[in-house]
């Protein structure tokens, strides 16, 4: 076990450094700004006096590095600063949105990962025949319309048309949680058939390169049932690859979020972090993005530590 | 019942019952699971879920029958060896191929065929399709269809440059670390993977606060969010290339780094590269048009469909398919290349073995 | 082995007429067994030979109603104990798979599920035809282990695949093979995969246990000497069609086709020796002393020969004896952490990116897998002109002539070949184009790695006449990379023995050969099958059963 303890160590330490970089990466971007943050913020009208009062107030006169050290060590204590543009704290206006998030993404989460999977195994066993091709055609289809096109069709006929869904997914805290599935469910099922697609597609391509190998043909040649080459000698193998799917898909549920909250109004960190795009609200965007590239980075780092929990080689050492 | 379900199930068990005769047993089961299907869809959706049925069956049959005649077209013009390819492709490509050259012909003659100008207004906004204006007309009254047609220029022409310019250099840079390999393969395959670990539509929304929304930053911005991802496939095309013995011969015989990516890398690896262009194009093609959909993307007044959407949106809640029909235009496109990189990916594997 | 004579007498097992069987490819079916006859009795081994391509695995398992994806039986008939397999339904045949029929396979490793322990993998098959119990049937893997020899039976089934050993994992593969005590065993080229030394080994325990328990099967195999020690008959195979079958004895010593005759030929081709010459002539390549190592895994340890021009130097060892990295020594690719390499008495840098365009010209090398050794979208006239166009600038029609001539030094039509692709050679002419390649450049040192290994036998002593007739032609040196000693003997002058880094011993090929020899010599030499079908008894009663194999190397 000490080599599988220290494999995951130093893919954990890896993890870490990356996610350090990439603050590096999103601190110094903003630093980059033509001008200052300042002068970015109040524009060229500004009157000078106005300027330096609120480089005063961001505290522009230190240097870059210590500002940095300053904001990591804040944002690590869950403190982002505050919004240039409604002078609130970021983090209290961000831990609601991101809950909403994080929700919505659970919801898709839970409809879409069995779906996929079981049809990922049925197209892999089924190879070839016309359940297969349509499947084909049809996850291409998902994976290339954009979010808001499949979003609009949803709105189009499961609301308007036909009034089984409300078209907008606004929610806030006192809904009950059953409230909450109904609005909620439009959004959701437009991110399930795009990562339905995905993961199916993928868990096909494993299942059909784990079916190949030499094992499940010496299975079969003992005579082994077709249901038992499944669940004792394919599944054991296919942890890896399955685990490896579910954590990318995850991980896309969760960024990939944006377009699809913009579309039905959703209250969640996407949309926030468009709107502070749009309004050149530093702070905000800075904590955004720390926060989606975190949590890509953790779900990566779920699915590398679960292929080599799952692997046998590294289970049992020589 | 009408004349209609009952010429519905009539047809259906009909083809059904002749296709088991002839033992055609891929389309017998096709057939038959539908009219099972029809039973259930027409007791919970009545007529109309029918007609949904009996439409999509046509549109479907209609695409089918355009790029089986289209791909026939192809083998016939095409030189001899292009059209023996094409001869064995799947309706799913040939389809492709025929969305993508419509495309491009909208894009390239978008002045000749659309009737009015891009930011031309004509008419009341929201106005209503009549004669002229084939699809109505937007929120400021310009006419939908030739903003559609401008769009084939503008959106595809943009995704395309910002996917060349990702792909040139990414390209370049792959294929030097592989052939070349030590610090600058190392280093180069650090960088990329913390860039990767960004996702990439979060990455463009920091880049673009930052840099405004010009045409010229969208482009260089893809260009940095999507080059590390050529780079990290042309390096694994080009790495399972360079370990071949062919290549520790020219390196011995003294060959340059050059001339080994030239003559010896390139010529094994044009085919994967360029199924991987066809990819990164959908890829960008779908940020942009997000992007534009978000208001960050192509400004007004250039017509572009990610905005398009957009503006019109507020017209779904009227159960109007207005801006359904730009986002169908993104999607129709990123489909096609995608079957024709299904298709490609298919048929360089098939060699392979 | 015993009573061949018996075996009409005994009843028949299974019996194949006729079988034909297509594979798929370029979209359509193409017949790749052109209608095979086979009958085999209880207790019976047949020997089923020929090069690759003949159809000797696909008939394998078609003898289990077996056929991989993309192939299927298009005719005939394979009737085991009255059940004809072609037309019995998928539960029928799983029923037989393991219980009636078990199947050994080329590679253990592969063929073990890793997420399974040995012993449960064993156990799979009786426990699910309710044949044995589980702990039964686990006491009786723990005996088959046993009389397999491997060390450690009560405790071995316990470990993971990829916690033992090939040669034991084949051998363990054997044993699982037996656990339903099947009446007919398919040995799919179980001894391929390993080296000489452990194959003995593997062979010894096959031939034991199959005699023990009366079983019959079928031995595929492409190595002629391997056959020769466990078949009663053998049946020879050429692009699914059979050659010719006959008993394991009268088909060594008098087989009827001629294709059969010229397989048996090649081991006699055998060259005259030549020695290096008398007074101190400086040696073409010259390595001394050198120490390598990938990463910190050292993997060669003070090596030093001396290679004179004119002659052949052949260095030899298993998997991992450095001989292959040696090779890269000289040629630059791997820097020796210490020692030097001499090329005609001078120095060479050691980096082969250090090395001028002459010293990198002189040296040429030939590799074992044609395919990967030429790139499949140039030209041949391209792949043999750029040496001659990059080292001696020739161009336009003098760099066509030297094109043509290099073909016509390796016995290729220049006209026919002229503008090909590799992809449209056979493995022979590509490895033809190989030496041209190396020619071109004018060489006086070529290694070549394992250059016939690849190869069907025939096809293999062409190209060593070939090199043998270059050699004289231009007086070179050659480096003979080999694990196969057969070669050895027909073209070395010098032999080089290799073990874990190590130079074993080296000398002359006449001294080489004649004892005493170092102990690893001796195992190596003895370990290498001959065509004498009594070879492998006689060498087990000479050594003893545990003076062989892993166990012989362990005690070294």
């Amino acid at each position: 076990m000490n080599d599988v303890v220290k494999i995951i160590f130093k893919r954990l330490g890896l993890g870490l450094v990356t996610l350090l970089v990439i603050s590096v990466i999103i601190f110094s971007a903003v630093e980059m700004l033509p001008g200052d943050i300042a002068q970015a913020v109040l524009g060229q009208g500004a009157t000078k006096e106005n300027v330096a009062a609120m480089r005063e107030q961001l505290g522009l006169d230190r240097p870059a590095v210590v500002r940095y050290f300053e904001w990591l060590g804040n944002a690590v204590t869950g403190d982002f600063g505050h919004s240039l543009v409604s002078q609130k704290q970021v983090s209290s206006a961000i831990s609601e949105r991101f809950a909403n998030t994080l929700f919505l993404a659970l919801y898709a989460a839970v409809i879409a990962v069995p779906v996929a999977i079981l049809l990922g195994v049925l197209t892999a066993l089924w190879r070839n025949t016309p359940f297969d091709r349509v499947a084909n055609v049809a996850t291409l289809t998902s994976i290339s319309s954009p979010e808001f096109f499949l979003g609009y069709i949803l709105i189009l006929f499961l609301s308007v048309k036909t009034g089984y869904f409300p078209s907008l997914a606004k929610i806030n805290a006192e809904m009950g949680f059953f409230e909450k599935l109904e609005r909620m469910f439009l959004p959701a099922l437009t991110m399930v058939l795009v990562v339905v697609a995905h993961m199916m597609r993928m868990t096909r391509s494993a299942i059909i390169n784990l079916l190949a190998s030499p094992y499940i043909e010496m299975a079969r040649l003992k005579g082994v049932p077709g249901w038992r080459i499944i669940t004792h000698h394919a599944l054991p193998n296919a942890w890896a690859p399955i685990i490896n799917v579910i954590a990318l898909n995850l991980a896309y549920l969760v960024t990939g979020v944006v377009l699809v909250e913009v579309v039905f109004v959703f209250p969640g960190i996407g949309q926030m972090l468009v709107d502070s795009v749009t309004k050149r609200d530093f702070p905000v965007v800075q904590a955004c993005c720390l926060i989606f590239a975190a949590t890509f980075i953790l779900l990566n780092l779920a699915a590398d530590v679960g292929a080599i929990l799952t692997n046998p080689r590294l289970r049992h050492p020589k | 019942m009408n004349y209609f379900v009952i010429g519905y199930y009539t047809l259906l068990i009909g083809a059904s019952c002749l296709a088991a005769y002839y033992q055609a047993r891929t389309a017998f089961l096709l057939l038959f699971s539908l009219t099972l299907g029809s039973f259930i869809m027409g007791i919970i959706g009545g007529e109309p879920a029918l007609w949904f049925v009996t439409v999509s069956a046509g549109v479907i049959a209609l695409a089918a029958g355009t790029s089986y005649a289209f791909r026939e077209f192809l083998v016939i013009i095409l030189p001899d060896e292009m059209s023996r390819n094409v001869k064995g492709a799947p309706l799913t490509a040939s389809f492709g191929l025929f969305v993508v050259m419509t495309y491009a012909i909208a894009g390239l003659f978008a002045p000749v065929i659309a009737p009015f100008g891009e930011a031309e207004v004509i008419s009341t906004a929201f106005a209503p399709a009549d004669a002229q204006m084939l699809l109505g007309a937007d929120q400021l009254g310009r006419d939908m269809f030739s903003r559609i047609i401008y769009g084939a220029r503008n959106s595809v022409g943009l995704a395309l440059l910002a996917t060349a310019i990702a792909f040139f250099f990414g390209a370049v840079a792959g294929l030097i670390a592989a052939t070349k390999g030590g610090w600058f393969d190392q280093a180069m395959g650090r960088v990329v993977d913390v860039v990767m670990s960004i996702p990439s539509i979060i990455f463009a929304l920091l880049l673009l606060s930052i840099f405004g929304t010009s045409t010229t930053t969208l482009v260089i911005v893809i260009g940095v969010i999507y080059s590390p991802r050529v780079f990290r496939l042309s390096r694994a095309v080009a790495g399972n290339i360079v370990v071949m013995d062919y290549i520790e011969a020219a390196k011995l015989r003294g060959e340059g780094t050059w001339y080994l990516i030239r003559k010896e890398i390139l010529p094994n690896s044009t085919a994967p590269l360029i199924a991987e262009f066809g990819l990164e194009f959908s890829f960008v093609f779908l940020l942009v048009a997000g992007l534009s959909f978000l208001g960050l993307g192509i400004q007004p007044p250039t017509a572009d469909w990610g905005s398009m959407v957009r503006e019109n949106a507020t017209l779904v809640s009227f159960g109007e398919i207005t801006p359904l029909i730009p986002a169908g235009a993104i999607a129709l496109l990123t489909v096609a290349v995608n079957f024709i990189v299904d298709w490609m990916l298919y048929r360089s594997s098939g060699l392979k073995e | 082995m015993s009573d061949t004579e018996n075996s009409d007498k005994r009843e028949l097992l299974l019996e194949i007429q006729d079988l034909r069987i297509e594979g798929y490819a370029d979209d359509k079916w193409v017949e790749i067994v052109h209608g095979v006859n086979l009958e085999l009795h209880r207790g019976e081994i047949l020997g089923l030979i020929g090069e690759s391509g003949a159809g000797k695995s696909t008939i394998g398992l078609a003898a289990m109603g077996y056929t991989r994806d993309g192939c299927r039986i298009s005719g005939g008939s394979i009737d085991f104990e009255g059940m004809d397999l072609t037309t019995a339904n998928q539960d029928e045949l799983a029923s037989l798979r393991g219980a009636k029929i078990a199947y050994v396979a080329q590679s253990a490793a592969a063929s073990f599920n890793p997420a399974h322990r040995l012993i449960d993998q064993h156990t799979e098959a009786p426990v699910q035809y309710r044949i044995k119990k589980r702990l039964e049937s686990q006491e009786d893997a723990m005996e088959l282990y046993h009389r397999l020899r491997l060390p450690n039976p009560k405790e071995i089934g316990f470990r993971y695949p990829h916690q033992v050993s090939g040669g034991q994992l084949q051998r363990a593969m054997t044993a699982m093979a037996m656990a339903c005590r099947p009446d007919l065993i398919i040995f799919d080229e179980p001894t391929t995969a390993l080296d000489v030394t452990t194959q003995i080994e593997v062979l010894a325990a096959i031939r034991d246990i199959v005699d023990q328990f009366n079983t019959a099967a079928i031995y595929i195999t492409h190595d002629l000497a391997v056959v020769a020690q466990m078949a009663d008959k053998i049946k020879v195979m050429l692009r699914g069609e059979e050659v010719e079958e006959a008993e394991t004895i009268k088909m060594l010593e008098d087989p009827e086709e001629d294709y059969t005759k010229s397989l048996w030929s090649v081991r006699s081709y055998k060259r005259r020796q030549k020695y290096r010459p008398q007074g101190d002539a400086v040696p073409v390549v010259s390595v001394q002393n050198i120490d390598a190592a990938y990463g910190d895994v050292k993997v060669l340890e003070n090596v030093s020969f001396d290679i004179h021009a004119g002659m052949t130097v052949a260095v030899v060892g298993e998997s991992g004896s450095g001989k292959s990295t040696a090779a890269r020594c000289i040629t630059g690719l791997l820097p020796p952490t210490a020692g030097r390499i001499l090329f005609n008495g001078e120095a060479l840098p050691s980096s082969y990116k250090a090395r001028s365009r002459d010293q990198l010209r002189q040296a040429q090398m030939i590799y074992q897998m044609a395919d990967t050794a030429l790139n499949p979208k140039v030209r041949i006239s391209e792949i043999i002109g750029r040496p001659a166009h990059f080292y001696r600038g020739l161009r336009g029609a003098k760099l066509k002539k030297r094109v043509d001539e290099l073909l016509d030094l390796i016995e290729l039509e220049p006209r026919d070949f002229y503008n090909r692709y590799p992809t449209e050679l056979s493995g022979g002419q590509k490895q033809r184009i190989g030496i041209a390649r190396a020619l071109a450049a004018n060489p006086s040192f070529i290694i070549c790695d394992e250059v016939t290994s690849a190869l069907d036998q025939l096809v293999a002593e062409g190209i060593l006449k070939l090199l043998d007739r270059l050699q004289k032609e231009f007086n070179l040196a050659y480096m003979f990379i080999t694990h196969d000693l057969a070669t050895v003997r027909s073209i070395a002058d010098e032999v080089v023995v290799m073990k874990e880094g190590r130079i074993v011993e080296q000398g002359p090929k006449d001294e080489m050969f004649t004892p005493p020899h170092h102990p690893y010599t001796d195992l190596l030499l003895s370990s290498v099958p001959e065509m004498d079908p009594e070879w492998l008894t006689t060498v087990l009663e000479e050594r003893g059963v545990d003076n062989i194999g892993e166990a012989a190397l362990k005690k070294q």
